[in-house]
């Protein structure tokens, strides 16, 4: 079981790359399909089978096509070569950036080192325990969630629409 | 068993790596996926200590940032589409009226 975990977190870590290395964005949306897949079997093998699915549909589906569709619509082709970028950002990023993932890498090693996950017996994770948890102790952000839902419909139509 | 601090480890690699693409980065929509990136390292992070604890709250909360993105690329889409149309261009670069 935890081999698949290594090879959809490679996957998902490759794909990345390529979603910040591709110069032409269909390319890196198609890469993040791969990264959203695979960080839901990842979701699955954590015990999150609800998660998993709505990641796949919603993430996936419904998101991922509103990229392509805007890429497709904009008729986004390959970036051309930065004007004018900072010098400093050029030498001073890389190292910076590693020692960010060394910092919080030591860091998670030191709290967690090498204990499980599964440390107890899996909660019942299933869409009807999720969905009962949602219609209980969350049932006021779930209704907030919806009311943001509606302002941002309209947000995006009223943005759409009007010239500026 | 997969252990705690890989799935941490994960979640950090592919935070750095849509942090970095956020910066280095200059087609909006790209930069905009760079975000959709971050949210789903901390969506990882979030399952992961929800399976450690063992507790429903943490799936939860992934659920709910699932949401927020979906309601975020809504807008952030619409907004790059009303930007397109008044500058005619996707470079980040080219937006800049706020710099000083």
């Amino acid at each position: 079981m935890e081999i698949l975990f290594y090879v959809f977190g490679g996957l998902a870590v490759m794909a990345a790359l390529s979603v910040v290395l591709q110069r032409t964005p269909v390319y890196s949306a198609l890469s993040l399909i791969v990264v959203l897949a695979s960080l839901a079997v990842i979701y699955l093998l954590l015990g999150a089978p609800f998660v998993a699915m709505v990641q796949v549909i919603v993430y996936a589906g419904a998101i991922m096509v509103l990229f392509v569709l805007v890429i497709m619509l904009l008729n986004a082709g390959h970036e051309g070569p930065s004007q004018h970028r900072a010098k400093f950002a050029r030498w001073a990023g890389p190292p910076l950036l590693v020692a960010f993932l060394a910092e919080v890498a030591v860091l998670i090693w030191k709290q967690y080192g090498l204990t499980s996950t599964a440390n107890a017996p899996a909660v019942d994770a299933s869409p009807a325990a999720v969905g009962r948890l949602l219609f209980t102790s969350y049932v006021l952000p779930f209704e907030v969630t919806s009311i943001l839902i509606l302002v941002a419909v309209l947000g995006a139509v009223v943005l759409a629409k009007r010239q500026f | 068993m997969i252990p705690l601090s890989h799935a941490l480890a994960l979640s950090l690699l592919l935070f750095t790596l849509g942090a970095a693409g956020f910066i280095i980065r200059r087609n909006v929509i790209t930069v905009f996926m760079c975000i959709e990136l971050m949210l789903n390292a901390v969506n990882l992070a979030f399952i992961a200590f929800a399976r450690r604890l063992p507790s429903l709250d943490g799936q939860l909360f992934a659920f709910f940032v699932i949401v927020v993105a979906a309601a975020e690329a809504a807008v952030g889409l619409a907004i790059i589409v009303a930007l397109y149309r008044n500058r005619n261009s996707l470079a980040i670069d080219d937006v800049d009226s706020m710099k000083l």
